[in-house]
């Protein structure tokens, strides 16, 4: 089991956003979030990524990439400039590996503040390889992306939960990946009664 | 039962009316007395004449300047650490108070230095530190006026502060080197030679706690309406 | 932590900023001084240890809103703190690649700055150490500042705000130690080499903290 949550509530700011959510994700699995904007996705996601609390650490059995809203593309670096910090951070050593399967050689001098949307996701997703990580949560991978690119998307998604990965993505997009699930995040919104304030308890 | 009861709001809105007009009453009763008696039964110095009088004022003002710093510093660790509301928003309300003390300690001092040493403002370390803390509490109440978030908003101020409070220290000590000093020693210390006469002695204690009940019943009020302005918000999120 | 500051010394010196902004903007503010108090060599060599150093401070706090500032913008600090780097490591490659594009030349270009100024000749080794000491304790200071304003839109002057008041110890300390020459400046320079040490060993720690309260 690689993540493994059970009754997890996540705030943003003093605000219950999601209740009592439980979810686990195994070894070639990919769990698709779905849900009205503004219902907890992103905040999940970032519990999980361990950027809104620490002690999620002890749920998750694995190392994770996240990649949020933005890809974290440099836009004067060169796409291979962008890359290698990334691989210099993470210690990994399949850089040209990474550039040959997402064909991003043609690119490799180019400014990255150069490139297109299509071409950004993409270098956004060669990071995702770097990392090494088996978890990857990815927050609307494909926005704003044409029908081919989103079909690259879900194919390296599936390519790495073939190799032994897993991944949790939220998207309003149907991906079309095989060995999905989908979550509807909807049934988690909390009950209207609960205290979700400290603020709000008693009379004054 | 635990003090940490009280950092729930509703229970701290509760105590905290229970005791504020008590509080009030003493505070202006200590303050009354002690500045009347200091005012007008105090014999005058046989150096600085009446002007001394003012220390009456200067003295507790410029003790609560620091004071109301150190409890910001302990309310924001207690926030920092146990994420207790009320202490972040306590922290917040007492700021404005420092400010104010802050202020008149500096304006006292300047109309005791100008019959004193012959001007109203001299970069002496004393004064110097004073001048140093106000722009200390301006950054704090600054940082909070600027972040949306007010969780967020009480992380940050909380670690200014407490990184705030290690530089004022170290400004306080620096500016030993930088400058010589004209202030007289401390009105009040545990070496018995340094105090002040007796006849100054003990008005001045009645006006120091008179100051410090003060800045609790300040600081009590200004919570209690942080609090209220929270509640507020909250209320207006949930019905949203 | 080593490709961070790689990365952050490439990115100053390609978007135009860097050593020469800085450098220029430091040649600036000593420039003006003449200007405004007149061209008196006596009183611009007694004046010129504060002017140094007053002039290092504004031209290290020129460049502090992009310590995290551009990192926050386009997601790649998101990325960072989902890493196995921690954050204090973060903020200390942050203070180091800062150190490197504004105190190192600052501190450079301090010599042939004090000669303009008519700077003492015993001074010079002093204003030297001193800004070579001094100037981590700037990016370090710096970088906190950076990482408490990071999450607010035009937070260029707060941050100038919250600073400007950290930095008061040192600068007291380090103008005082060049002013003072031959005069027993060592102890001086021992006291600016603590809070230096000090500044290095615990504000990136509160750095992460700042930083982790603004990615909630």
């Amino acid at each position: 089991m690689l993540i493994n949550i059970e009754n997890l509530d996540c705030r943003r700011g003093n605000k219950l956003i999601i209740a009592n959510v439980s979810l686990c994700l195994k070894t070639g699995e990919c769990l698709i979030l779905k849900g009205p904007n503004g219902s907890g996705k992103t905040t999940l996601l970032r519990h999980i990524a361990g950027l809104n609390s620490k002690n999620i650490n002890d749920l998750v059995n694995a190392d994770i990439a996240y990649s949020g809203h933005l890809d974290g593309v440099k836009s004067t670096l060169t796409v291979y400039e962008n890359l290698q910090f990334w691989a210099g951070i993470y210690k990994s050593k399949n850089l040209e590996s990474v550039i040959k399967t997402l064909n991003l050689e043609n690119l490799y001098t180019r400014m990255a503040g150069e490139l297109s949307a299509g071409q950004k996701r993409r270098l956004g997703l060669a990071r995702m390889l770097i990392t090494n990580a088996k978890i990857w949560l990815m927050d609307e991978p494909t926005v704003s992306l044409d029908q081919a690119t989103t079909r690259l998307v879900s194919d390296a998604i599936s390519n790495h939960c073939q190799k032994g990965g897993a991944a949790i993505i939220s998207t309003h997009v149907d991906l079309d990946l095989p060995e999905s699930s989908v979550l509807d995040i909807t049934q988690f919104k909390p009950h209207k009664d609960t205290k979700t304030d400290p603020f709000l308890e008693g009379t004054f | 039962m635990s003090l940490w009861e009280y950092a729930n709001p509703a229970k701290f809105m509760a105590l905290s009316a229970r005791i504020l007009p008590i509080l009030a009453i003493a505070s202006s009763c200590l303050l009354l007395i002690g500045l009347f008696w200091g005012f007008f039964l105090t014999p005058a110095d046989y150096k600085q004449g009446s002007t001394v009088k003012i220390i009456f004022l200067h003295v507790p003002s410029a003790l609560m300047a620091i004071n109301a710093w150190l409890m910001m510093l302990i309310a924001s660790l207690i926030w920092l650490v146990r994420r207790h509301h009320v202490s972040a928003l306590a922290a917040k309300a007492a700021a404005p108070i420092g400010v104010t003390m802050t202020l008149i300690a500096i304006a006292t001092g300047a109309i005791w230095g100008k019959p004193m040493w012959g001007t109203y403002w001299a970069w002496d370390p004393r004064l110097t530190s004073f001048m140093i803390l106000l722009v200390f509490y301006f950054g704090y109440l600054a940082l909070w006026e600027a972040i949306e978030d007010k969780d967020t908003a009480a992380d940050l101020t909380s670690i200014l502060c407490i990184v705030g409070s290690v530089f004022a220290l170290l400004s306080r000590y620096a500016v030993n080197f930088w400058s010589q000093g004209l202030h007289q020693g401390a009105s009040l210390s545990l070496d018995k030679e340094q105090h002040v006469d007796n006849a100054f002695y003990f008005p001045l204690l009645i006006c120091i706690a008179g100051m410090v009940l003060l800045f609790i019943t300040l600081v009590l009020i200004r919570t209690r309406t942080e609090i209220r302005s929270r509640r507020l918000l909250a209320l207006r999120l949930r019905n949203n | 932590m080593w490709s961070i500051i790689l990365r952050d010394i490439k990115l100053a010196i390609r978007s135009g900023g860097g050593f020469s902004l800085t450098l220029a903007f430091f040649l600036i503010v000593i420039m003006i001084v003449p200007f405004g108090v007149g061209a008196n060599l006596d009183l611009l060599s007694r004046i010129a240890p504060g002017l140094l150093w007053i002039g290092a401070l504004l031209s290290c706090l020129l460049s502090l809103d992009r310590i995290f500032q551009l990192d926050w913008e386009d997601g790649t600090l998101e990325a960072l703190a989902t890493s196995p780097i921690p954050l204090s490591g973060i903020a200390i490659a942050k203070a180091t690649a800062h150190w490197i594009t504004t105190g190192l030349p600052i501190t450079l270009a301090s010599l042939p700055l004090g000669y303009l100024l008519n700077l003492n000749y015993e001074a010079y080794f002093w204003l030297f150490t001193t800004l070579a000491i001094g100037t981590p304790t700037l990016s370090f200071i710096g970088t906190f500042g950076a990482a408490i304003t990071v999450g607010i839109r035009r937070g260029g002057l707060l941050l100038s705000l919250l600073v400007l008041p950290l930095y008061i110890p040192t600068l007291m300390l380090g103008a005082q130690c060049v002013s003072k020459g031959t005069n027993n400046p060592l102890e001086l320079l021992a006291l600016i080499s603590a809070i230096s040490l000090m500044c290095i060993a615990l504000l990136p720690f509160a750095c992460a903290i700042a930083l982790r309260a603004n990615l909630k």
